[in-house]
């Protein structure tokens, strides 16, 4: 167990990572992080979730350890396991466990991706009892005050099998993100990519035409990081009208009528 | 090896004659003869097939053909009759005899069309491109229409069908692209709203100053154009140096300069146009500029503006009510006031982003209110106040702003017509092509029945359904624990002391030491296609009522998706697809009686159907998708579709369904099946069933058979 809180070293985030806020939800972030609240982050694909708790890790000086949830997590793989090793049993401690022993922050990436009867090791954790039963050990862990939670998901995905339960949802403190204004996303794209100015405004146009098509056509629109990947091959010396083909529109759409409509829209803009 | 020799005069005579029937028709085969003599072997043999091809649909078309086609094939590619025959086919399925003879006789015109149509760009294959284009570009959401003049009314660009000025289908379909934008800056950038300002969708104004205004008005757009869209203006400005148009007269130009300022208006463009009225000409306007069409605009706008009104209104009280408990306590007894905050935003219609305040609070308004109200700014450049005073009780009609729903049923009173059906190829197999759109094809509910049927089901088969859920339970998903697993989430205790020992011993350890839960996952989605037929009327029909009934008892306790559709038909325009549970719908009172409503209907035309479910299971997302169907006969219809002509083409429905993934299956009662349901579902995709009463034992455990 000593060796824990040396591993997550490598877990601290030394830079400061770009982000621009859309709203007040760092100040709201803050306040959660203080009462011992966990955090919902709802937003669509690409809107800067992940680069936005990169950012309060570094803010708050916390080890950000993060978990990409996926359908055949388990919760095992959470809280940790008995493995052989010559020829005895040693635990290993899962990334939830690790963080809340070092007192990180812990951020479970597309919560809804994990299977339901997963998530339910996270509500001991997510209310005011915070701590985290390790079943197979038979001990608790009590969370430390610098422990925070957080967890996202993308409402846009409307099935009815990719939904979070009530019990689990109604423990956390939610923050909206939305893609940036244009002004903003303007901006965002300059500084991620060099681009200048004028074309990273028509690649914003450009993304706003994708999202004009959302619903009739396209399941989303041009997310923030895709704009970005375009910026940075059209600032590499790639075409535009070709980096929009191949960082936007194919990553959109398969469908060949759909391609060439969203394809026709970026060769207008340049 | 086939015959280089070309065949001789009496032979071709003899087998012509056959092919269109000289015996009754009395027609000379001489003409055609002499013709096709003079054809080498391979020519003969592709004339031949073509004539029977053809007159396989009509014996005179045939006849025709082999006059006319074998004099062109002597200058002509083959390709070009071949496309001319399908062409004289197709055209006869749509039209009839006589203009498919039409066709024929103007083989010259043809060969010209052909040449429009090869190099051309033509709308219904492009729409889909244009539509997607138009609606990422802001504003309403635009529809496409097919129409002789190229206009808008606001809401529906007009376009002709086929677009051939330019020398290359890419060419042409850049001209479409152009004419749509222009179409689209018409409604966003102002011109329809300021004509309704200045009176002239009321009142007549003179055809000088409208033709000056819009020659104006479009080079405003061109600047906004090439502003906002330079890739599409660079397109532009190609189009008009190939099409060769006449650079802009001296007195034009110093005008386009000042239009094309960032801030003109469609106010300037008028102002422009009644200063210079009877001292300038003004030039024509280009075919992509489209043209005003002022009374389809008005008819169109006005119809808009009351529905939005209303839809706005209503809307407004309906946020009202939701919110009332809120807004009480708030103001105590006060009423709730709207008021709209105007914003300067020039990404939006008219440079103005208006939010509804609801007592200075802003509302989020829903998607489609937001439309709305982004509808009304384009017409008024404002949110007129009276839009935010909230509907009274029943003041509107709510149908009065909803799309009317369409009864499948009207269009067999009055006028034939097919809105709204879905049209599906046909395959024929003694043309060897399809048939072009062939059958009509609606969706139509049954109507539920409410008795005692699904209950006496129920007590008839308790038995039954018991044993059923049980077999089907067990094969529902389920968590197991795999042990000696080399990764996992628990150490095998049992592997672990056997390993431990192992290794005392000396030898290898296994590393298969963890135990895992592992799912197993039934991905499966099913439609059951099940025969309406006028032949199933008595206990076939109740059988099959039964089956289904036992069957989504025990589907239920398998939680496979499942849908059930019936299908019967009368010719080809009116083939009926009976909605009796969607895949979303669950079952409950009103599925179990619409499946207690299933009747007997008329034919078995089986091609649309097979097509139109392939349609449906494919927009699923599943791993295995199944189409069953349960029948008691032959592919049949009241016209053509009967013996092979009906079966090739359910066998071809079905190869196109296996193609797109979908495992089709067959039960049936018909005991003749055996000589024709290995040819359309293979030797092993279907059961005869020889009793119906067995029906309802049979097809569940015939499910569970398939599926496990």
């Amino acid at each position: 167990m000593e060796s824990t809180s040396k591993l997550l070293n490598e877990y601290f985030i030394e830079q400061e990572p770009y982000y621009q806020p859309t709203g007040n939800e760092i100040t709201i972030f803050e306040a959660a992080y203080k009462n011992g609240l966990p955090v919902l982050l709802k937003g669509p694909t690409g809107c800067g979730k992940t680069r936005f708790m990169e950012y309060m890790a570094w803010r708050l000086k916390r080890p950000l350890i993060t978990v990409s949830c996926h359908d055949d997590l388990t919760a095992s793989d959470l809280v940790g396991r008995y493995l052989v090793k010559g020829g005895e049993t040693v635990w290993i401690d899962g990334p939830l466990a690790q963080a809340v022993r070092a007192g990180g922050i812990c951020y479970l990436d597309e919560v809804v991706e994990a299977r339901k009867d997963t998530m339910v090791v996270i509500h001991p954790l997510a209310d005011d009892r915070r701590v985290l039963p390790m079943e197979k050990l038979g001990s608790l862990i009590v969370a430390p005050k610098e422990f925070c939670l957080a967890i996202s998901y993308n409402p846009g995905y409307q099935s009815v099998l990719k939904d979070l339960k009530q019990s689990t949802r109604q423990r956390f403190i939610a923050l909206e993100f939305d893609y940036p204004t244009a002004a903003l996303e303007a901006a965002i794209v300059q500084q991620e990519s060099g681009l200048d100015q004028d074309v990273a405004a028509r690649l914003v146009k450009f993304a706003g035409m994708t999202r004009n098509l959302k619903g009739s056509g396209l399941e989303e629109g041009a997310s923030t990081r895709l704009l970005v990947h375009a910026a940075k091959l059209i600032a590499s010396g790639v075409d535009p009208i070709e980096s929009c083909r191949g960082a936007i529109a194919q990553a959109l759409t398969d469908d060949s009528e759909m391609l060439s409509a969203v394809n026709e829209l970026s060769s207008s803009l340049f | 090896m086939a015959d280089t020799q070309p065949i001789a005069a009496p032979e071709l005579e003899a087998v012509l004659d056959e092919l269109l029937e000289v015996e009754f028709t009395f027609r000379s085969t001489e003409e055609p003869v002499s013709l096709l003599v003079q054809l080498g072997r391979s020519d003969q043999d592709f004339m031949m097939d073509w004539i029977r091809r053809v007159a396989s649909t009509h014996l005179e078309l045939g006849y025709q053909v082999a006059c006319h086609g074998t004099r062109a094939l002597q200058n002509m590619d083959r390709h070009i009759i071949e496309s001319w025959a399908l062409h004289v086919m197709d055209v006869y399925d749509r039209f009839g005899l006589r203009p498919a003879l039409d066709v024929i006789n103007t083989l010259d015109t043809f060969i010209q069309d052909q040449h429009r149509r090869l190099h051309g760009a033509i709308l219904q294959e492009q729409s889909g491109v244009l539509l997607g284009f138009v609606h990422g570009l802001s504003g309403r959401k635009l529809k496409i229409a097919e129409s002789a003049s190229t206009y808008t009314d606001t809401e529906t660009l007009y376009l002709p069908p086929i677009q051939a000025e330019m020398p290359s289908e890419l060419e042409n379909f850049q001209l479409y692209k152009v004419t749509v934008v222009f179409l689209w800056a018409q409604t966003r950038f102002g011109t329809f709203s300021l004509l309704r300002r200045v009176g002239a969708l009321s009142e007549p104004v003179s055809t000088p100053l409208l033709e000056l205004f819009f020659a104006m008005e479009c080079l405003r757009l061109e600047g906004i154009i090439a502003r906002e869209l330079p890739g599409l203006h660079r397109e532009l400005d190609k189009i008009q140096l190939a099409l060769a148009e006449h650079a802009l007269p001296q007195a034009w130009q110093a005008i386009k300069k000042q239009l094309a300022a960032a801030n003109a208006t469609s106010a300037d463009a008028m102002k422009l146009a009644q200063e210079h009225l009877g001292r300038l000409e003004p030039y024509s306007p280009k075919s992509f500029h489209g043209e005003l069409n002022l009374e389809a605009v008005r008819d169109c706008m006005e119809a808009r503006i009351e529905r939005e009104k209303a839809y706005i209104r209503v809307s407004l009280k309906e946020i009202l009510d939701e919110q009332q408990e809120k807004l009480k306590r708030r103001n105590g007894d006060e009423e709730p006031k709207f008021s709209a905050q105007k914003q300067q935003d020039d990404s939006k219609p008219e440079g103005l982003d208006i939010q509804i305040l609801i007592d200075d609070q802003p509302l989020l308004m829903p998607p489609e209110m937001a439309n709305a109200v982004t509808s009304v700014i384009m017409d008024f450049s404002d949110l007129p106040e009276e839009y935010l005073v909230p509907a009274g009780d029943g003041e509107y009609d709510p149908n009065f702003f909803k799309e009317p729903e369409t009864d499948p049923d009207e269009v067999w009173s009055g006028t034939y017509h097919e809105e709204g059906a879905y049209l599906y190829d046909e395959w024929d197999f003694q043309r060897k092509h399809y048939r072009k759109n062939w059958c009509a094809v609606r969706e139509k509910n049954v109507k539920p029945v409410y008795d005692d049927f699904v209950q006496q089901t129920l007590n008839k088969y308790t038995g039954l359904i018991k044993h059923l859920r049980k077999t089907f339970e067990a094969m529902r998903d389920e968590d197991r624990l795999l042990k000696r697993q080399p990764h996992g989430d628990g150490v095998d205790i049992d592997a672990l002391v056997e390993a431990l020992a192992d290794s005392r011993r000396g030898t290898e350890m296994t590393d298969r030491l963890f135990t895992r839960m592992h799912r197993t996952e039934r991905n499966i989605a099913v439609v059951f296609m099940v025969d309406m037929s006028g032949s199933t009327k008595g206990w076939i029909n109740e059988a099959e009522r039964e089956s289904l009934i036992l069957l989504c008892e025990a589907l239920e306790s398998l939680g496979d998706r499942y849908a059930i559709y019936g299908f019967s038909s009368l010719t080809r325009k009116r083939c009926e697809i009976f909605h009796i549970k969607h895949f979303d719908e669950n079952y409950d009172a009103e599925i179990k009686a619409r499946i207690n409503g299933i009747q007997p209907q008329d034919y078995t035309r089986m091609g649309f159907a097979i097509r139109h479910l392939t349609k449906v299971l494919k927009a699923v997302d599943a791993k295995t998708r199944m189409l069953i169907t349960l029948s008691d006969g032959k592919p049949d219809d009241y016209d053509i579709y009967r013996g092979v002509y009906g079966i090739e083409d359910t066998r071809r429905a079905l190869i196109e369904a296996r193609q797109d993934g979908i495992h089709p299956y067959c039960i049936t009662i018909d005991e003749e099946a055996k000589d024709y349901l290995p040819h359309l579902y293979g030797p092993a995709a279907f059961t005869v069933i020889n009793e119906v009463r067995a029906l309802p034992l049979k097809v569940s455990d015939i499910y569970r058979r398939l599926t496990t």
